[in-house]
């Protein structure tokens, strides 16, 4: 791609199939806000999705109570999904590293638009997988041929018979 | 833009996504050619998931106005072939053209054209258009200074074909393009004659590409049809030109389409709110019947073209022909423009002049045997028409000239028959029209 990040399907694909938990950083209460539609489709799509979001805590969203910071979220978190802008993705990446070891986590993944090389550099030395400026929502649409639906160039070509899935 | 900064190039050749994009198989029976889901409604699992899909916050199907799988996976195919983000199928190209316009138009609005368009179009956008107080600027693109010259605040798009229809014309995509960046404003390309074969417009900065799948998409003439693809790289919100895909959108209770889908923006809103309330949807069988015509699209463009070349040298050396404008000939205007913009051929629509004006050219096409007389292009067989007295007579005098259809002007769209086969035929409808105007003269 054109920003240099060049993510295999095969990688994106690994991540998304291994993780089950993501706490959404900067998920919305709001029903017509991006976060709001990713963290709607992703419960769908079987993960459990924890709102953090300092300014909703204590609110419910989607059936998910929002907590103020990563280190408030109850459980395992697998993957922090940031929906943040590239500044502030530095503060939430040292987060992230500080709670790697007591909250399980492995990936953190910064939402479409948003990079912060630094800050990736952090996380991968201190063992994180890092994913910048893509949408879990869109590649996991694309990567099981849901995006296709829409009329959408998925660039994937396969004479491979999938696994009918439900849901 | 090149193809490597482009993030929805692919490293797979043409030919290939040409018979796989959009179409792995069908996962449930693993049927390898793409089912006809001649079908209007899809079930949901449960209300959650009925409220998700009208939402928007989930893939999937509804209502087949809105989409069908047999006609996304044509639009995955087109997308792909001209490395756009995403792509809206519908019914015909006039429903295309106006699916693209709907999404940012306002009453007011306004946007500039070449005067050299298929007749229809020049219709629809002159006169059609204007009911929704939508005007359009004809100019000559021949001059790109005379499109900058065109732009007013009002301007929100500018509209041309890559290879005119009918007349061999090209146009400077990287001109036009490099005036509606500086303006802000949207290019919008036709690539109807050329076909993602040729030409793919997003290379040269076009935002959306129209087609008129009807034509050498489907390629035999079994099915209309008409695609909108969106490039996913024009940036809806550089200037408060876009307002139907940046503000909160009145027809989807106040969602703001860029803001949430980013570059799958202006596709979704063409099937969320273009083709669910203006309702030309293209048929699942049309779909299907143009998937079987793009497998072997590289093929027949590459015969269609070689027949042409060698139909417009014959034509150029009859005695009975004035001119021939065909952008294959070395001596035409556009051989330049079309050696940058084409690879491959130089398509096979054109357009001739016959010696003896209105009368022998409507003698020159009812003479024809094997050519069919009728008003179409990009078809398997040739087909000729008379663009003055048919295609192009809603216009006046001055329009049908600068459209390239003047009353000598006669319209060849080359078909893929045994070449020998379609010269003698116009050949022999060339002299006989010639005997017939003399002994009328006489
Ligand atoms: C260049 C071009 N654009 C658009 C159209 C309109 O397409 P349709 O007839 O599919 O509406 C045509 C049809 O002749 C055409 O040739």
């Amino acid at each position: 791609m054109s920003d240099g990040l060049n993510y295999s399907d095969g990688h994106l694909r690994g991540i998304l199939h291994a993780v089950r938990s993501i706490a959404m950083v900067g998920a919305s209460p709001y029903w017509n806000r991006p976060s709001y539609f990713a963290m709607k489709y992703l419960q769908i799509k079987g993960y459990r999705v924890i709102p953090i979001n300092p300014r909703a805590a204590g609110e419910e969203i989607l059936g998910e109570t929002c907590y103020a910071a990563l280190a408030e979220a109850p459980g395992n978190i697998d993957m922090v999904d940031l929906f943040r802008d590239s500044e502030a993705a530095g503060a939430v990446m040292d987060e992230a590293i500080a709670l790697k070891d007591a909250k399980g986590i492995r990936v953190v993944w910064m939402q479409l638009g948003i990079r912060n090389d630094e800050a990736a550099a952090r996380g991968e030395a201190a063992g994180l997988t890092v994913v910048m400026d893509r949408c879990p929502k869109i590649e996991y649409g694309r990567l099981h041929a849901e995006l296709s639906w829409g009329g959408f160039n998925s660039r994937i070509i396969s004479s491979k018979r999938r696994r009918a899935q439900i849901l | 833009m090149t193809k490597t900064d482009n993030p929805n190039w692919s490293p797979f050749g043409f030919e290939t996504r040409m018979i796989h994009a959009g179409t792995p198989p069908e996962p449930v029976t693993g049927a390898r050619q793409t089912p006809i889901f001649q079908n209007i409604s899809y079930v949901f699992y449960d209300a959650d998931h009925a409220a998700s899909l009208y939402n928007l916050q989930t893939f999937g199907f509804l209502y087949s106005r809105l989409s069908n799988p047999t006609v996304a996976a044509l639009e995955e195919r087109i997308a792909s072939l001209e490395a756009g983000r995403g792509a809206t199928c519908c019914a015909s190209g006039h429903a295309a053209q106006m699916l693209a316009f709907f999404a940012f138009m306002e009453p007011g609005d306004a946007f500039i054209s070449s005067t050299r368009l298929y007749g229809g179009s020049i219709t629809q956008f002159g006169k059609t258009f204007k009911k929704f107080d939508w005007h359009c600027h004809f100019v000559d693109f021949d001059e790109p200074e005379n499109v900058r010259k065109a732009l007013t605040p009002k301007c929100k798009a500018i509209f041309c074909e890559s290879l005119a229809n009918p007349g061999g014309v090209v146009t400077d995509l990287e001109a036009i393009a490099g005036i509606a960046e500086e303006a802000g404003v949207l290019l919008i390309v036709d690539n109807t004659m050329a076909t993602p074969y040729l030409c793919r417009p997003f290379e040269w900065g076009a935002g959306l590409s129209i087609h008129s799948t009807t034509k050498f998409l489907s390629g035999n003439g079994t099915s209309l049809g008409g695609c909108v693809v969106d490039s996913g790289t024009f940036d809806w919100a550089k200037n408060d030109k876009f307002g139907g895909l940046t503000k909160p959108e009145p027809a989807y209770h106040g969602l703001t389409f860029y803001e949430t889908f980013g570059d799958l923006a202006f596709t979704t809103h063409a099937h969320a709110v273009g083709l669910r309330d203006l309702g030309a949807t293209m048929a699942p069988m049309n779909a299907f019947q143009t998937l079987l015509g793009i497998e072997t699209l590289s093929l027949r463009i590459e015969r269609h073209c070689q027949n042409a070349q060698k139909v417009a040298e014959f034509l150029d050396a009859h005695d009975l022909v004035d001119w021939v404008s065909y952008a294959g000939l070395k001596s035409s205007p556009y051989h330049a423009l079309a050696k940058k913009y084409l690879s491959g051929g130089f398509g096979s629509v054109f357009t001739f002049g016959v010696k003896g004006g209105y009368q022998m050219g409507m003698k020159v096409v009812e003479n024809c045997e094997l050519c069919s007389h009728l008003a179409n292009v990009g078809d398997t067989r040739t087909l000729i028409l008379h663009p003055a007295s048919t295609t192009h007579r809603q216009l006046t005098d001055e329009q049908a000239l600068a459209a390239g259809a003047g009353p000598d002007v006669v319209r060849v769209s080359v078909g893929l028959e045994t070449l020998d086969d379609i010269t003698a035929d116009l050949d022999q409808a060339l002299k006989t029209a010639a005997e017939q105007t003399k002994k009328a003269a006489e």
